[in-house]
């Protein structure tokens, strides 16, 4: 995971998360959040948005920090970083939305567990500058947030035939329940991770060696 | 693993200090959001509160918090007492009771099902239900606040309570679809029975401990005729939760006072939620 020794231009360690190695199509990190409250587009948006707050947060102080954590503690410290920033989050949501707090639930609490949070402090705020991985964790955070909500809209629009709330197909659609229903969830992250895989192995047929990259951690 | 091999360990100290510091700074961050947020997210749940409150209780304008417990009502400070039944009334315009709303809630299919009911006290009927919270199923669940029918259930549920008004008359009853003969009785929506069921439970518990607390005190929540206190309430003064509760309060006890000169003092050594439990058991007294 740790990108090796060459060294990355910002704007590359920016789009890291996003498309190389996105958190829920590539690395296939997260997966309980990404399954619990992809059900609309709406609570997949903020769910990223909030993991992304969390990311950069912890990230930068992680990385601000990095010389002065004794490596016997760094768990220790990452993890309390990380739940501060998630009680700050949980704050900021009841203050913004109290119905997004509800649909949210439990899962705002448990960003504190998502590995793709201690993944990050320990894989590369430790090891590198605070600017590099904000980049990197703003990039790790909206790849999260373009997963969700892939997730998210696409069973909203076939499990209740709306995008965002809005009706799309008028009163005659008959929604497709089950994708708002937690195997709805799995249906379209495995279609997703099928796209995904066909396009990486597409690119690679050219090197042979090197086959698809998803398998090996699903 | 193999500390003792190492050379570097670092010393426990710094460790602490490491820890010391993180925690400060942790800390420090939390209480800085949690200050800044609160006021936001203190007017977020009141808005919420009076939107569930409104949608069962058409007209209303204003809600108050009370708390209704074995000595009678008093308005809900931030310390519930044991063994209190929290409800919320609401008044028009003018500042007539409108209506009583109360939370009951129930293990449904999935998660707890948190409802909102209106209670009519001029019918003893729940006249209107609103979802507060719930996690059941999409689709099937959920009928509890789209099927017309199921809601047709809540335009005049029975409630009223038994002679000694100690406990309902009759307890709210979930039955099989197309079966409801009484007024007290809930026709279960097919297909979606355990949710159904947890409605009437949870409206059935929630009535059963507050009814019999609020009913004997129901005169105390009707804003005063008097036409002086009515007049002296402007607009932006009812909005406030606080304001509102002392408006009706004050207003009660000046009639009291009219009524009874040589009694309590205006304001009462325990302030004014003492009035009210004052007035608590005068009522009672009254209609016992």
């Amino acid at each position: 995971m740790i990108p090796g020794q060459k060294q990355l231009s910002n704007l590359e360690e920016l789009l890291e998360g996003v498309w190389k190695q996105n958190p829920v199509f590539v690395m296939v990190l997260g997966m309980c959040p990404t399954l619990a409250v992809s059900v609309s587009a709406m609570n997949a948006v903020s769910m990223g948005l909030a993991t992304t707050f969390v990311l950069v947060g912890s990230t930068f102080l992680v990385s601000l920090l990095r010389n002065v954590i004794p490596k016997e503690v760094r768990i220790a410290t990452y993890i309390v970083i990380i739940a501060t920033f998630v009680t700050v989050v949980d704050y900021l949501i009841q203050a913004i939305s109290l119905a997004v707090y509800d649909a949210l639930g439990a899962f705002i609490q448990l960003i504190v567990v998502n590995c793709i949070i201690l993944g990050r402090a320990e894989a590369h705020a430790s090891k590198n500058p605070p600017l590099r991985s904000v980049l990197n964790a703003l990039g790790m955070g909206a790849g999260f947030t373009v997963g969700l909500f892939a997730l998210g809209g696409v069973r909203e629009i076939l499990g209740a035939g709306k995008l965002f709330g809005f009706s799309l197909f008028g009163p005659d659609f008959q929604p497709w329940v089950v994708m708002v229903l937690p195997p709805g969830g799995f249906f379209v992250l495995g279609a997703w991770l099928l796209l995904f895989n066909w396009l990486n192995s597409r690119k690679t047929d050219a090197a042979p060696a090197k086959p698809a990259e998803g398998h090996a951690h699903v | 693993m193999s500390e003792a091999v190492l050379p570097p360990v670092t010393p426990s100290g710094a460790m602490i200090r490491t820890l010391g510091l993180v925690a400060t700074v942790c800390g420090v961050l939390i209480v800085t959001a949690y200050e800044g947020t609160l006021d936001a997210v203190n007017a977020n749940k009141k808005i919420a509160l009076e939107r569930a409150v409104f949608k069962v209780i058409p007209g209303a304008a204003k809600v108050d918090e009370y708390v209704a417990t074995a000595t009678g009502i008093q308005p809900a400070g931030a310390a519930i007492p044991e063994g209190a039944v929290k409800f919320y009334a609401a008044y028009d315009q003018a500042g007539g009771l409108k209506g009583i709303a109360a939370e009951g809630a129930a293990k449904g299919y999935a998660d707890t099902v948190r409802v909102m009911y209106a209670y009519d006290p001029a019918k003893q009927a729940v006249t209107g239900l609103g979802v507060v919270s719930m996690r059941e199923t999409p689709g099937i669940g959920d009928k509890i606040y789209t099927d017309e029918a199921f809601l047709k259930n809540f335009e005049a549920l029975d409630v009223q309570l038994s002679s000694d008004m100690k406990a309902l008359a009759n307890a709210v009853k979930v039955v099989k679809h197309g079966t409801k003969q009484n007024a007290w009785e809930i026709d279960a929506i097919s297909g979606a029975t355990v949710t159904s069921k947890a409605v009437g439970r949870g409206i059935n518990e929630s009535a059963r401990k507050l009814l019999p607390l609020l009913v004997p005190n129901l005169e105390k929540l009707k804003t005063a005729p008097s036409p002086n206190a009515q007049s002296a309430v402007s607009p932006p003064f009812i909005k406030g939760g606080e304001g509102g509760f002392s408006t009706v309060s004050i207003t009660h006890t000046l009639t009291h006072l009219s009524q009874n000169p040589p009694q309590p003092p205006l304001s009462p050594p325990g302030g004014i939620e003492k009035g009210w439990r004052w007035q608590a058991h005068l009522a009672e007294e009254v209609t016992s």
